[in-house]
């Protein structure tokens, strides 16, 4: 019987031939990432590092993202704690404040590699399994004691398997395939499992394919996983990752899996998920007409180029709806920078959106965009928790950019196909 | 004893337990208790005792990685959450506090207000009014964990063990 990807590489990073679902690996992981959580990390075993140091100070990614600027002195002071840990035990990966969110870094900077693992104590680490790198959260406490030993447990998960044929249709993007497959799947319907993509993958570029693997957390899942082909070593070899820095795997054909699905792109249709529960999906037709009053485009879901692209391609020449407030969150500041020279920022900044400085604040109530009791927003982040923006009186709505672009400029939510359509009457 | 019981709700996730925005401002026991739940169940952080139990619905946990509401619910003194069933993360946070928790759907569904509750973690047993239910035991490198009193106190001696 063959391994699928998840039993391939814990297999591999286990030094074993075969494992088997269920069964608990010893591992150490190829980096840990961590974020303005550090501190408290760091906080857990202030007298252990200082006893028996860090095991692998290469390893340790640090990327300040979530509260940036720090929006209190109490916040300001959790940074300094984190930038002290970085000089004393010499720490090379630190990301200061300004540099982008943290996933995007980690994809940015390289270290999300094919065949490589990857732990964070962020949920949404699973993004990086868009380059075959298998790569899930855990808790602080875990991230503490793995800066100490440098290495963790795994029990081997069994595997979901979703094979897509065909490509995605005009203004419908890669976040409502995966609200779709979210919708249809439930929020713990891969739950504790890999997620494997399979089929005409190469359809997705790896903007989309960050976007689906981001929010497989969403379902439950451990990891969820694209094949590496030649479009993803393009973009590998872009920012600086040659082939002989990885050693990729994919699972074998006759590999068993516990469920599979098989999704048509073309059919897919603008999806959102209502509050509060990311598996609470319609179709964008189903809650057109819903009058908004905030609107959130970017975070580590929806933060890249192409999405600012969908968007100023809708709202190029118009205005934002005078009820509603647009807040533009980019995922990094090489990001920002491609979309100041390429005219792109321009375009939303006329149309009279808001430039939050890229981090997470705003999707997690955190810092800026905070939501008042009774407010909409729509959001192109990952979770739509009741409270998550700030406020428990509040709702949110996920899209996709096209989406809220289109639902920006009409004050409600509108299906950007419409928008078109309008424009070509 | 007294048994909060969220048995009909599914999918309670991180921010109902802890909400978001006080993740980088609170993180000892003392900043997270009072907020614990607070999106839930209002009642909870004033009223909760040493020796609760926790029921709930299915995918118990779910969202963020933040490790507060199991840093609250064990110094709280929450002796065990039983679920239909936990998220990942969440699961794995509660293992490495040394919190219990009982994966059962039959004890969840058997339960209705003033029930008796008994349960063992290492026989994998729990009773409802005398209805015994069996729920999955950990895999022992894991209790090994859990029985040294968390992650960290195994990792300290782990280390130790090493030096000498």
């Amino acid at each position: 019987m063959g391994m699928t990807f998840a039993e391939k590489l814990l297999a591999r990073k286990a030094s074993l031939d075969h494992v088997v679902p269920g069964q608990i690996v010893f591992v150490e992981p190829d980096y840990l990432l961590s974020h303005d959580n550090t501190s408290a990390i760091v906080g857990k075993v202030v007298d252990l590092l200082d006893q028996y140091g860090v095991a692998n100070p290469d390893r340790h990614i640090i990327v300040l993202d979530h509260v940036v600027p720090a929006a209190s002195e109490k916040h300001a002071k959790g940074h300094k704690v984190i930038r002290e840990y970085v000089k004393k035990f010499g720490i090379r990966h630190f990301y200061d404040v300004g540099r982008g969110i943290c996933h995007q870094v980690v994809l940015e900077e390289g270290f999300a590699t094919p065949g490589s693992l990857i732990v964070g104590s962020d949920s949404h680490t699973c993004s990086y399994g868009a380059v075959g790198c298998f790569a899930t959260g855990i808790d602080r406490t875990e991230a503490a004691a793995l800066l100490l030993t440098g290495k963790t447990w795994f029990k081997v998960p069994s595997s979901i398997k979703i094979t897509v044929t065909g490509s995605l249709p005009k203004h419908v993007s890669a976040k409502d395939f995966i609200l779709q497959i979210i919708a249809d799947l439930g929020a713990d319907g891969a739950g504790y499992k890999s997620v494997e993509f399979h089929g005409e993958t190469h359809n997705l570029s790896l903007d989309d394919r960050i976007t689906i693997a981001n929010m497989g957390i969403e379902m439950g899942a451990k990891a969820a996983v694209f094949p590496v082909d030649e479009l993803a070593e393009e973009y590998l070899l872009q920012i600086g990752v040659t082939p002989d820095r990885y050693d990729s795997l994919w699972a074998d054909e006759d590999a068993s899996y516990e469920r599979a699905f098989h999704y048509e792109l073309n059919s897919i249709q603008p999806r959102i998920a209502k509050p509060h529960a990311v598996d609470n999906g319609a179709r964008v037709d189903d809650v057109a007409g819903l009058k908004i009053d905030q609107c959130l485009l970017g975070t580590c879901t929806n933060g890249r180029v192409r999405d600012f692209h969908e968007a100023a391609e809708i709202l190029k020449g118009k205005h934002v709806h005078p009820d509603v407030r647009l807040l533009l969150l980019p995922a990094s500041n090489a990001i920002l920078n491609t979309l100041i020279q390429d005219g792109t920022l321009q375009i939303l900044i006329a149309a009279g959106s808001v430039l939050l400085p890229t981090g997470c604040g705003p999707c997690l109530g955190a810092h800026q965009g905070a939501l008042a009791p009774g407010e909409r927003c729509l959001s192109t982040s990952n979770r739509n928790f009741k409270g998550r923006m700030g406020c428990a009186e509040s709702e949110i709505y996920l899209a996709s950019p096209a989406t809220i672009a289109a639902s920006a400029v009409k004050g409600c939510i509108s299906d950007p196909r419409n928008i078109e359509m309008e424009a070509k009457q | 004893m007294k048994v909060w019981f969220y048995g009909d709700l599914d999918g309670i996730n991180t921010d109902m337990l802890f909400p978001g925005k006080y993740t980088y401002t609170c993180s000892t026991a003392e900043e997270i208790l009072p907020h614990l739940l607070e999106d839930l169940d209002s009642q909870f952080a004033s009223n909760v005792q040493s020796g609760d139990l926790i029921f709930a619905g299915s995918n118990f946990g779910c969202g963020s990685s933040r490790e507060q509401p199991v840093l609250g619910l064990k110094a709280v003194g929450v002796e065990a959450v039983v679920a239909k069933s936990f998220a990942r993360i969440f699961y794995r946070a509660a293992v490495n506090q040394g919190l219990i928790l009982i994966e059962c759907p039959k004890a969840v569904e058997a339960y209705k207000d003033g029930s008796r509750v008994e349960f063992d973690p290492n026989s994998g047993t729990i009773s409802v009014d005398g209805s015994v239910f069996t729920f999955p035991t950990l895999p022992p490198e894991i209790i090994a964990i859990r029985d040294a009193g968390g992650l960290l106190a195994y990792t300290d001696a782990v280390l130790k063990r090493k030096k000498d």
